[in-house]
């Protein structure tokens, strides 16, 4: 793991400036793919350490929602949410996390769709296997990252993930970030 | 085997336990279906799910797929969803807008949005001498036998007899009226996002944990220890010394010691409806709780202002399928699918008049604990999957409701459990007797 720690952030610290666009979709690609192992992983902390200190992560629970902020939500934290659900995660007698869970993501489909100096906008597909217990569930749907570019490279201003199950009845909950 | 012990079903039920096959036999089900959730008021939606004309959702009553619609005449109309004729849904989607008629899919069949025959494809030529020549009466949609509305609220009874809506809520009307009470303007409207989460377990066992005061400090621990700490930093780090108050509502399932959530207590009313009380902490003196404290006395008086925001609840559950936060706007219709399956269907609502604020700390509640990402139900649920399984084990044929028993203070058909009794098993003993009492039939 201290390996992938030390890549990802010799990648992210790589700036773009002057990189061409290339460059950047490769950047930005090597983001997302370790931003899905950090999930994946369970590196709790340093998934949330990717977003910058006002950042969100968002789940709208219908493709129409335009902001995040006093609406319903699948998910809408800051850091400190992030905090409360990563420590409870991580708590002994969180009961739901005794069983055997694990996830896959693949991300796909990148298209950096803005870019400035100072943040770039992608969006992307993703697909997610979930095991618990004896049984898979599949979640899939669209990423749109709001990046900024820092000294350590990119982090997560916005996440908002469009995940087609969204509207469809939940068998079971999800306790992670997707 | 079980279908021949039906006709005994009350031995199954004694004061302090009740029978394992009540939540894992099919037959049961089958039987609770017909004789409970089809016979008595079952709530379907608010009013403002369905503002103009033609606006449907549909909803399962029992067994039955329903639709509650906006009719032409501006009444709301509870329909089954089903064609007459070859018996197809009439409704396809989950919701929507139908125009000004129902269209079958299938064969073009035309009903009013009361459920009334408007027009059959082909009737002069296809039907002559058929029985709908001289009577078309079977050509209708069925309706539901019995339709009220409670400040908004539709509920729906599939029997045609039997106590009116508020001869069946009594006095846990009060969910509702705390609810629009709490609104400046006395009503709420619907927030248009409905959370909906499947269980696999039997829906009683879901009911049953709504008022069980004991639970939140075993089950909950994690996700109140965690918001504590967060709590804790944040008011470190800020200015006023204070987090959210959505930290607070979480951090509480830490808080709350067991003999805290003593202190609470039941009142358990005929029906099997029940109240927990216990408030919460919502009236902070805040500036937004200040705000809003003006408004409502500028609408109500400063003597029924104090009325409103004294009343002392938690939960309010109406059985056997409705269970109500009214101080925080929210509610969870429980819609059995199938002997070990239940849905629910998690709705929030606004207060009409009151300042963004108000609004904004409910929902926070709403996307934290009842959102499909909830952080207090995953350990409800998977506590309800284990029950559920634990319960087709031979190794015993009771489940236990004894805690505090003896105890309840009984007045005039309604028990209240003793002072420090608040974990009292009192709400579930109250659930099994009307269950009881229902399925004699």
């Amino acid at each position: 793991m201290a390996k992938l720690k030390k890549a990802l952030k010799k990648l992210v610290r790589r700036k773009a400036n002057g990189a061409g666009i290339h460059e950047t979709q490769h950047a930005i690609e090597q983001f997302l793919f370790r931003q899905a192992e950090l999930l994946d992983g369970k590196q709790w902390q340093d998934y949330i350490e990717l977003f910058t200190p006002d950042g969100v992560y968002w789940m709208p629970p219908e493709p129409s929602h335009t902001h995040w902020d006093g609406m319903p939500a699948i998910f809408a934290e800051d850091r400190n949410l992030m905090t409360v659900r990563m420590k409870r995660i991580l708590h002994p007698d969180a009961w739901s996390q005794r069983p055997l869970w694990e996830t896959n993501h693949v991300v796909s489909n990148i298209i950096v769709e803005k870019e400035t100096a100072d943040e770039v906008q992608v969006r992307s597909r993703f697909h997610m296997l979930e095991l618990r217990r004896d049984d898979v569930r599949h979640f899939a749907g669209a990423y749109r990252h709001t990046l900024k570019r820092t000294r350590e490279g990119f982090r997560i201003k916005l996440q908002r993930v469009d995940m087609t199950n969204a509207q469809a009845a939940y068998d079971y909950v999800i306790q992670a970030w997707v | 085997m079980l279908q021949e012990q039906i006709p005994d079903l009350a031995k199954f039920v004694e004061p302090d336990r009740v029978r394992r096959e009540v939540y894992t036999d099919a037959a049961i089900f089958d039987l609770e279906m017909q004789r409970i959730h089809e016979k008595v008021w079952i709530y379907c939606g608010h009013e403002t799910q369905v503002p103009k004309v033609g606006d449907y959702y549909t909803v399962q009553i029992g067994r039955q797929p329903m639709i509650m619609v906006r009719g032409a005449d501006g009444k709301i109309h509870v329909l089954y969803n089903r064609c007459p004729h070859r018996g197809n849904m009439i409704a396809g989607d989950r919701k929507g807008n139908t125009g000004e008629f129902f269209r079958c899919s299938y064969h073009a069949w035309q009903f009013h949005l009361d459920g009334k025959l408007k027009n059959i494809p082909m009737m002069e030529a296809g039907y002559k001498g058929t029985r709908y020549e001289k009577d078309k009466s079977d050509c209708n949609v069925k309706r539901a036998a019995r339709v009220e509305n409670y400040r908004g609220f539709v509920f729906a009874s599939l029997a045609n007899d039997g106590p009116t809506l508020k001869e069946f809520l009594g006095k846990a009307i009060v969910a509702f009226d705390d609810m629009c009470d709490r609104a400046p303007e006395g009503e709420v409207e619907i927030v248009p996002t409905c959370f909906r989460v499947i269980q696999h377990s039997n829906w009683k066992i879901f009911l049953e944990n709504q008022l069980d005061a004991l639970h939140p400090s075993v089950v909950h621990q994690s996700t109140g220890r965690a918001a504590h700490e967060v709590e804790k930093e944040i008011a470190k780090r800020t200015k006023k010394g204070e987090a959210p108050l959505s930290y607070h509502m979480l951090s509480a399932f830490a808080t709350v010691t067991i003999d805290k959530w003593d202190s609470f207590q039941t009142i358990n009313y005929p029906h099997g409806h029940c109240i927990l009380t216990g408030y919460m902490g919502l009236r902070p003196r805040d500036p937004d709780t200040l705000a809003y404290d003006k408004v409502m006395i500028k609408a109500y008086g400063q003597k029924r202002f104090e009325e409103i925001v004294g009343v002392n609840i938690h939960h309010v559950l109406i059985y056997p399928g409705l269970s109500v936060q009214s101080p925080l706007q929210q509610l969870r219709a429980v819609r059995p699918l199938g002997v070990d399956r239940t849905l629910t269907e998690i709705w929030h609502f606004r207060l009409k008049g009151a300042p963004e604020p108000i609004y904004r700390r409910s929902l926070a509640y709403y996307n934290l604990v009842n959102s499909p990402s909830t952080l207090i139900n995953a350990d409800d649920l998977e506590n309800f999957w284990k029950c559920h399984q634990g319960l087709s084990s031979d190794a015993g044929q009771w489940v236990s409701f004894a805690r505090h028993m003896g105890r309840d203070l009984e007045n005039d058909g309604v028990v209240e459990t003793a002072p420090n009794c608040g974990t009292s098993e009192a709400p579930m003993r109250n659930q099994m007797k009307a269950w009881a009492e229902y399925m004699r039939g």
